[in-house]
């Protein structure tokens, strides 16, 4: 019988469902998060509660069992938040705790291919968030710069931007989570801006410090001026930078 | 400072150096251990990419577009009726730590016309280098322009601050040098690079015995190739490549298409197409030189002088050689599957720990995603349908180019509607 068990969509909260997965010994489930969960008329599911020592002890007893880089993947595509992953992943950790045949990945198994396929497309946008996030300064001489990636990257570049400009205070907002990162010259924090409507993909020009716009206006005439005309492609440059992210590229706005 | 000059300034001077193609920050581990300003990413990061699809990762600029010499190739060649400008030093600085901060950039690539000398321009690249690095605190990536006949005292000193240097060979052959640069020496290109490649031998060794010794150029050195403005062949071209990664232990040689720029008689006319396509045969077969195991000589040889277009270097290779194969996916040595066409090395990888497991059939090859239209006829797997037939080089390409749509098309359609 299909046993559906719900959690807080916390990480934390998905290994205590795997840790119930092998402690009741469920053969047929799903996983999904409470809230999104379809209703479910003959009442086959139960409310999991985040408990952080049974998830220490699958996390513990996975890394027995797996490389650094397989980690790494795990956490992308719980990153991912694509509807279903849960269940994937579940599969996955149950597979790595039975088999014996050492850490490699086997490419083979559909689970471990697409989990290895979505971790890669999680990466790629991380290292996109890395490359697209347009820092602009403002009077109170912090760097702050919108963002709406795809998947849930902010915990991933966190430490990039820190290691990188460790001498500036800087905050990256994901406008579409509603939640940003924050540096200030000391340590990264999560932070939340109180506020009823959506903010803007815009800074408001009066918070922009004076030199801001000069300096966009620098970028932007440079931008324009290492084309090569005679070698256009717009079909590799939107293949590069699709258009979803134009509105946040300083390069791909006008600069009033 | 007036930010019109300075826009001024950087439109004639971005636009001067665009014609360089290198723009990787890769390769080199500056860590941001002072706390200060950037650190260099092992694998480079494109923060932008321009209409022309290129990567935009650094800013690249010439210092100025002066030039004492009249190479026929180059916009700023002395005789180009041109707007000329020059950056002052602290203006160089100021737009790249500008740019840093916003993430705009990786870095800064400086290159520079030759004005009054050598040794008087390398000396001002230099010091745009040392002032962002000791003054500004900055560990961002840096790549400075080794000025051909410049002495070797600055030359070190370019590499303690710089993560890569490079000095453009820019005409593949010697013969072709003389007729299109004749104030150029090719001895004075070679002088820097061997300089470049001996320091940062010395700087490793002595690394090895005192762990503080600095990093001599991190990232390297690579040069780059003018592609199709002097007649050469593919052989050429890459003779001249693998000569300069072996002898030099050059990073990248880059293959630039030639835009025409001039009205010169010795090159192509203004209004000829860029030979993108070319380039692209030659980077793969840069590639297959440096991941996939290939010797040069099997690629092109006294028979075999240039690359095919339409398909390929690995296939065509392959199609020379049909007697190597069939190969057994599940038995065969890594070097030899990467040798298959339609393998990359990343494939390569994946099936060589999923075999671990158990012997792959077609259904897996698809899934871990080989090109199974040119692969299938050059591997057997654990199936008993294969391939059977006995084809014929020939017969086997127009196989492979029938069911297959490249991205090229419209460079062979041109040459069929004549018909």
């Amino acid at each position: 019988m299909l046993i559906k068990l719900l959690y807080d969509g916390s990480f934390e909260g998905l290994l205590t469902c795997i840790f119930i997965i092998f402690e009741e010994r469920l053969n047929d489930f799903s996983i999904e998060r409470n809230g999104e969960a379809t209703s479910d008329l003959f009442g086959n599911s139960q409310e999991v509660f985040t408990d952080a020592i049974k998830a220490d002890r699958v996390w513990t007893g996975f890394k027995k069992n797996s490389t650094k880089n397989q980690q790494q993947q795990i956490l992308k595509v719980f990153l991912s938040e694509i509807k279903g992953m849960e269940n994937t992943l579940a599969t996955y950790f149950i597979h790595s705790f039975k088999s014996k045949k050492g850490k490699g990945n086997d490419y083979s198994n559909p689970t471990i291919l697409k989990i290895s396929q979505v971790a890669k497309m999680v990466h790629r946008e991380k290292h996109r968030m890395e490359a697209f996030v347009r820092f602009q300064h403002t009077i109170d001489d912090e760097y702050v710069a919108y963002v709406e990636p795809d998947f849930n990257v902010l915990p991933l570049i966190s430490a990039h931007f820190k290691d990188r400009y460790a001498d500036q205070k800087w905050l990256i907002y994901d406008v579409k989570r509603l939640y940003g990162i924050h540096y200030d010259l000391r340590e990264v924090k999560l932070v939340t801006i109180d506020m009823l409507t959506k903010p803007q993909p815009k800074i408001h020009t009066n918070l922009l410090s004076s030199k801001e716009f000069k300096y966009q206006k620098l970028w932007n005439t440079y931008f324009e001026k290492v084309n090569i005309a005679s070698r256009k492609n717009i079909k590799l440059h939107v293949q590069h930078i699709p258009l979803r992210y134009w509105k946040y590229l300083t390069e791909k706005t006008m600069i009033p | 400072m007036s930010f019109d000059r300075i826009e001024e300034k950087l439109s004639i001077l971005a636009d001067a150096a665009k014609y360089d193609v290198s723009c990787s920050s890769s390769g080199a581990k500056r860590t941001n251990a002072t706390k200060g300003l950037g650190n260099a990413t092992n694998s480079g990061i494109c923060h932008s990419y321009t209409e022309d699809g290129r990567c935009v990762s650094l800013l690249k600029i010439l210092l100025t577009n002066h030039c004492i010499f009249d190479c026929a190739y180059c916009v700023t060649r002395k005789s180009n009726d041109i707007k000329r400008a020059a950056f002052k030093i602290q203006e160089v600085v100021d737009l790249t730590i500008n740019f840093y901060r916003r993430n705009y950039i990786e870095g800064l690539f400086l290159s520079s016309g030759i004005f009054k000398s050598a040794d008087y321009t390398m000396e001002r690249l230099v010091q745009v280098a040392k002032k962002l690095r000791l003054e500004e605190n900055f560990n961002g990536y840096i790549h400075l322009k080794s000025i051909p006949g410049a002495s070797d005292e600055l030359m070190r000193e370019a590499g303690l601050y710089a993560d890569r240097l490079s000095v453009n060979i820019e005409i593949p052959t010697i013969s072709g040098l003389k007729l299109l640069a004749p104030d150029k020496d090719h001895k004075d290109f070679i002088k820097p690079m061997l300089k470049v490649k001996n320091e940062i031998i010395q700087y490793n060794t002595e690394r090895k015995i005192i762990k503080k010794t600095p990093r001599y150029a991190p990232a390297g050195q690579s040069t780059q190739m003018i592609i199709g403005a002097t007649g050469e062949s593919d052989r050429d071209i890459m003779y001249s490549a693998s000569h300069y990664y072996k002898n030099y232990n050059m990073r990248r040689v880059y293959y630039s298409g030639y835009i025409p720029i001039s009205t010169d008689n010795r090159l192509p006319s203004i209004g000829s197409e860029v030979p993108i396509l070319r380039e692209n045969r030659l980077y793969q077969t840069d590639w297959l030189l440096r991941f996939y195991g290939f010797n040069v000589s099997e690629l092109l040889n006294e028979d075999h002088k240039n690359l095919e277009l339409d398909i390929d270097p690995k296939l065509s290779w392959a199609l020379r050689n049909l007697h190597l194969f069939p190969i057994d996916i599940n038995k065969a040595d890594k070097r030899l599957i990467a040798r298959v066409p339609g393998i990359g090395m990343q494939s390569v990888n994946k099936i060589i720990q999923a075999r671990r497991f158990r012997n792959l059939d077609w259904s897996h090859l698809k899934a871990i995603g080989i090109a199974f239209n040119r692969a299938q006829y050059f591997i057997i797997c654990n199936s008993r349908e294969f391939n059977r037939k006995e084809y014929t080089a020939d017969h086997l390409k127009q196989l492979i180019l029938l069911n297959s749509k490249s991205k090229y098309q419209k460079h062979f359609d041109q040459q069929l509607s004549l018909f």
